[in-house]
């Protein structure tokens, strides 16, 4: 009697210890998993990726995206990276995407991470490229637009836009990005001059809101479906904003200096 | 531990050999899995930086998550499949039918043949056991060997819970052979704990008692083909492949008896006690000649006993 219930003591005892040691090891590992996540919300994939907890948990860590960029583009995250420990990424300061119309890193994925139903390298969505106005040298006044000469869909991801300045007689020709457009390739900020670039590809949900359904905003309506029944609206001003070469007071800079 | 019939011979015990050639051939095993080792690596690494090609294929293109032969055959690390279906994802095709063709080739070989053979860690671990058995380290504490099916566990648990292959995350495995392959980071931080964890800690402390890969590969065992043969009637009982054995449980020589091999699944086939058995009583062999012959041989020192 007194034996059996020390060996049942025992076996209990001996349980709690059991699950007391694979809970503290799980809450460690869970915390370790979790701080890995959050070490990857910055990063940019590759063209095709899934939202970030999808392709968080199907990407495999193989590489062969890596290896199938003609560019070297890519790279696997190496520990306390940007990035999670062995996930595909990309700095395009350092190597921007050249968005190969073949996309051989999409299709180089076996694992479903980077979606094989993108067969338009024009829609994927890397992330999205954001001006510092403060710092570009175009939003300054000088003639730069290096970035929307780089971009693979000037005109469209970003457009110039003229504005005469208040104070001055020559106009301001502003590089402008559309969300709408913007693969966030990085090539603008790969050859943005500015010492750091006044150009950034981040990742879309850092930077873009949301309006919300409540607000019918007419000119944006046909863009993001947020207000269905609003009626048809205008093309955006930045997309019907004219190109560069036929602006005005592009023949300001050739006159002799202003009185 | 004994079997019953009386061992009349002297028990010798394993020497090293004083001649080159000796030595080679006691040394086979670990040369030839040091050489599959790194060729396995080596392979991943032309083909990622010198652009190996076979008539226009990349040789083997990925790492030891997953790869593909030739630009044809996908393969990949059934057990971070897993992990992604306890995630509640569902991996691609190619990913999924890399995961089987690589599970049915270590069923058949044996499932720890992976972790002798192939897995990078394997070096890392092994060195940190001679170093420890060179020094005389002792046990710091003792761990059932058995931890490792909880960590497996405990792997999948994590896994739904979090949503993404938590060991796959935290694998120091990974870390090595991505950073062999893909080009050196602060990995080494990682690779380093197993190696110190080995070297101070506990002998075979990350393969025999916490790799929840090797626990994976383990539960496979039981299917593999290759196994070690085990020959009773030769056998003296001397003890060299318990000693030397990373796995020293599965060489009980009862069972060995009984079933003519070492048939548990934690075996890695890493062929040391091969190599070492002073008497040549065990063997590489095949499993299915070997089950048929058991029960004769057992038989047969069953009636060779009252002699
Ligand atoms: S689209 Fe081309 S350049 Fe861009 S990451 Fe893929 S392979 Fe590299
Ligand atoms: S190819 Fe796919 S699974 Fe492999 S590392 Fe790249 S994104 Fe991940
Ligand atoms: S990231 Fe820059 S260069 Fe690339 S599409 Fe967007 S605006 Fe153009
Ligand atoms: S039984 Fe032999 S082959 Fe198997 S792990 Fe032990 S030493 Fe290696």
């Amino acid at each position: 009697m007194n034996d059996s219930s020390r060996t049942r003591r025992d076996f209990l005892v001996k349980g709690a210890q059991m699950a007391g040691a694979a809970a503290s090891v799980g809450f460690i590992w869970h915390a370790l998993v979790k701080s890995e996540a959050r070490a990857s919300a910055g990063a940019l994939r590759p063209p095709g990726a899934l939202a970030e907890r999808d392709f968080a948990a199907q990407c495999i860590k193989c590489g062969q995206c890596v290896r199938a960029c003609p560019y070297g583009t890519l790279s696997l995250a190496s520990v306390a990276g940007p990035a999670a420990t062995g996930t595909p990424h990309f700095e395009p300061r350092t190597v921007p995407c050249y968005m190969c119309p073949d996309l051989p890193c999409t299709r180089a994925c076996p694992s479903g991470a980077l979606d094989p139903a993108l067969d338009d390298v024009n829609r994927a969505r890397m992330g999205l490229a954001v001006i510092d106005e403060e710092h570009c040298l175009s939003w300054q006044g000088l003639r730069c637009e290096v970035c929307y000469r780089v971009c693979p869909l000037r005109g469209k991801a970003i457009v110039i836009n003229t504005e005469s300045r208040k104070t001055s007689r020559h106009a301001v020709f502003e590089p402008m990005v559309d969300s709408e457009h913007c693969t966030g390739c990085g090539l603008c900020e790969k050859s943005c001059p500015t010492e750091l670039a006044a150009i950034r590809v981040l990742r879309p949900e850092f930077v873009q809101g949301r309006i919300g359904a409540h607000y019918r905003m007419q000119d944006k309506a046909s863009r993001s479906g947020q207000a269905a029944d609003a009626p048809a609206a205008a093309p955006s001003p930045r997309i019907a904003a004219p190109k560069p070469q036929a602006a005005p007071g592009v023949d300001y800079l050739n006159q002799a200096a202003p009185p | 531990m004994t079997s019953g019939h009386d061992r009349p011979r002297v028990v010798r015990h394993f020497v090293l050999p004083g001649t080159l050639r000796g030595k080679l051939h006691a040394w086979r095993f670990v040369i030839a899995r040091r050489s599959v080792q790194i060729a396995t690596l080596l392979l991943f690494f032309g083909t990622l930086h010198w652009g190996w090609k076979i008539a226009g294929r990349p040789l083997l293109a990925g790492n030891l998550s997953a790869s593909e032969l030739l630009g044809a055959i996908p393969l990949a690390d059934p057990f971070a499949v897993l992990q992604i279906l306890a995630s509640g994802h569902r991996p691609g095709r190619e990913v999924l039918t890399g995961a089987a063709i690589v599970l049915a080739v270590y069923l058949l070989l044996g499932g720890r043949v992976f972790c002798a053979w192939v897995c990078p860690m394997n070096i890392v671990t092994d060195t940190a056991t001679t170093l420890r058995e060179k020094v005389g380290v002792r046990d710091l504490f003792h761990l059932s060997p058995k931890a490792r099916y909880w960590v497996l566990a405990l792997a999948l648990a994590l896994s739904a819970s979090t949503g993404v292959a938590a060991f796959e995350w935290i694998s120091p495995i990974g870390i090595l052979h991505r950073e062999l392959v893909f080009g050196l980071g602060l990995g080494f931080i990682a690779v380093l704990g197993v190696f110190l964890f080995d070297l101070l800690v506990l002998r075979h402390g990350w393969c025999g008692h916490l790799c929840p890969l090797g626990a994976f590969w383990s539960l496979g065992g039981p299917a593999g083909q290759i196994r070690v043969a085990f020959d009773d009637a030769s056998c003296t009982r001397c003890g060299d492949c318990v000693k030397v054995c990373p796995e020293p449980a599965v060489l009980n020589f009862t069972a060995a008896a009984r079933n003519g091999m070492v048939l548990a699944g934690e075996c890695t086939n890493c062929g040391r006690c091969v190599a070492i058995c002073p008497e040549s009583s065990l063997s590489f062999g095949l499993r299915a000649r070997r089950v048929a012959a058991a029960p004769i041989a057992h038989e047969f020192t069953q009636t060779r006993e009252p002699r």
